[in-house]
């Protein structure tokens, strides 16, 4: 038989695992390290949700639902978006429930692009959008957001990245990895630039329920945006309910219609339990988001605090749970910092690499970890710092 | 609800420094306010949780709930005192309902329990009844649940 490099898919064949796939086996090795490294929630799903779940079991609920979802989730996620963010869905037609955020961003992409397609990324970004446009021939094209521009995404840089083959925009905010997050008036901008395009928006909004300083707004409700964007969002992040695997989009009805038939034919639905405890998170959990949420701000004002008292230049970050620190002025390049602080400070964090070329510089940390072990990676963190 | 008791009800030993930093206050402004939190007898004490079940101390705990008649002018409180300055007494609460007061007590053994039953509490003036009930085990005791040691199980190739 022929090498398997021949045989498989060249688009495949052609996407890196991971750019720091090192840097992860080497956390594997060593032992007794502090990480701040995981992208999600340390709190456990809260009880009454993870009870409709279990309740759900003991009915014997263990069928596949309709290919969308329940009927009764899918008019929860309207109301949700209606009361939450001044959306409206109908949850008939423009609403799908998906297997995480993760699905609705597959599904968005593989509907959307089609080979040669230029698809506009801000970046330092999640890692899972690149690749996903390339399995689907499309372009990615990068631009680079900055420290002094708060990280977020600009008219004039989006204006300069578009092209007559752009066919759509990633709009990750808030932001994985560096808490950003766009408000309204950097929306409006964004929007001034799009409206009188064809371009289509898929915008990433898992962490919507996490900002600190401001609530979230969607791309969607800026006029002339929601008929050109896709919502991919779940609850994965503002419930603590990553293991669930639950998410869902939002689009209008002409676009949730063929995006439905990707799902329908590669997942069939989400899971059932999964979908019962959502309904309970959304009916019942807006105290549990505002608790999270809370706990979430004082550890970010702690670390940042930290970090910038210990000489770390730090943005404030509004979204999301990670901090996205300054560390090119140690001399090292990002990945190099992060295995030394592993190796002689026993401190895990991810090189900002991991989410494009522009994290050069930076790392990511996760501040979603209870305040004492943060405070003892504080404490090592400047150890190691003041060794250097 | 004040933030401040809530930081430290969570934890009692995080610093004024790092109260006001999480709270983004002033931390001269938090000291005082946790001074004053003293003094007024809010906040009454700072102390470890300790399951004593993993230790090698011997001991039994009882739950007892006492009837008695209240005292002319002096309604339950006497006899409340009267029981709980007993060192072995480790709470007692007044309660509606079946029976007046709610006493856990803690003693080295079942016996010394009982003892203090019929000796000390059940002659007190004004107890009119005792019903004693031993603690098997402790699942969950002011918001902690004993017996379970977390466990971060959060893979961290996840990014
Ligand atoms: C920006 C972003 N989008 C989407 C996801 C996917 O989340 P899920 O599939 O659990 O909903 C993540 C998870 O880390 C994320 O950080």
């Amino acid at each position: 038989m022929k090498p398997y490099s021949e045989l498989l898919s060249r688009a495949v064949l052609g996407i890196e695992p991971s750019g720091i796939r090192k840097y992860f086996d080497l956390l594997d090795e060593v032992k007794d390290i502090v990480s701040l490294t995981v992208g999600q929630p340390d709190f456990v799903t809260p009880w009454h949700i993870r009870e409709a779940g279990i309740h759900s079991l003991e009915e014997g609920r263990t069928y596949y639902t309709s290919n969308s979802g329940l009927a009764e989730l899918r008019s929860e996620i309207s109301k949700y978006f209606a009361r939450r963010f001044n959306l409206n869905y109908s949850p008939n037609n423009e609403i799908i429930v998906t297997v995480g955020g993760s699905e609705a961003i597959d599904l968005t992409i593989r509907t959307v692009v089609n080979p040669g397609d230029e698809v506009i990324m801000p970046t330092p970004c999640f890692v899972c959008y690149e690749p996903i446009v390339r399995l689907s021939g499309g372009v990615p094209v990068i631009i680079e957001t900055k420290q002094k521009d708060d990280f977020r995404l600009t008219a004039s840089d989006l204006r300069a990245a578009i092209t007559d083959k752009t066919k759509l925009l990633i709009l990750p905010f808030p932001n994985n990895p560096t808490g950003a997050i766009m408000a309204e008036e950097d929306l409006e901008a964004i929007a001034d630039v799009l409206r009188d395009t064809d371009i289509l928006i898929l915008s990433d909004e898992i962490y919507a329920e996490l900002t600190y300083e401001r609530q979230h707004v969607s791309i969607a409700s800026i006029p002339g945006m929601r008929e050109r964007t896709i919502i991919a969002s779940g609850f994965s992040k503002a419930y603590a309910m990553t293991g669930w695997r639950l998410g869902y989009l939002a689009a209008p009805a002409e676009i949730v219609k063929h995006i439905f038939k990707v799902h329908q034919y590669a997942i069939m639905c989400a899971p059932t339990t999964a979908q019962y405890a959502a309904i309970e998170a959304l009916k019942n959990g807006d105290d549990d988001i505002a608790e999270m949420t809370n706990e979430y701000n004082r550890r970010r004002r702690y670390i940042v605090n930290g970090l910038r008292s210990i000489g770390i230049d730090c943005f404030m970050p509004q979204g999301a749970f990670y901090v996205w620190p300054y560390i090119g002025s140690f001399g090292m390049k990002s990945e190099r910092f992060c295995e030394r602080l592993l190796y002689e400070g026993g401190v895990a964090i991810i090189p900002g690499t991991a989410f494009g070329a522009c994290g050069e510089g930076y790392a990511r940390i996760s501040y979603a970890y209870s305040v004492r072990h943060i405070t003892l990676a504080l404490e090592k963190i400047e150890k190691f710092i003041k060794s250097l | 609800m004040n933030e401040i008791l809530k930081l430290l009800e969570q934890d009692a030993r995080l610093t004024p420094e790092q109260i006001s930093v999480m709270l983004n206050r002033d931390v001269d402004e938090v000291r005082a306010e946790i001074e004053q939190l003293e003094k007024t007898g809010i906040i009454l004490g700072y102390r470890a949780v300790i399951d004593w079940d993993k230790t090698d101390r011997e001991y039994v705990s009882a739950v007892i709930e006492i009837k008695i008649t209240p005292q002319r002018d002096r309604g339950f409180d006497y006899i409340a005192e009267k029981i709980y300055n007993y060192p072995e007494v480790e709470s007692l609460t007044l309660m509606s309902g079946g029976y007046d007061l709610s006493c856990v007590i803690k003693g080295r053994s079942m016996k010394e329990v009982a003892n203090f039953v019929a000796n000390k509490l059940s002659t007190i003036d004004g107890v009119l009844s005792t019903s004693t009930h031993f603690v098997l085990r402790k699942y969950k005791y002011d918001g902690v649940v004993y017996g379970v040691v977390e466990k971060d199980e959060r893979g961290h190739d996840f990014i």
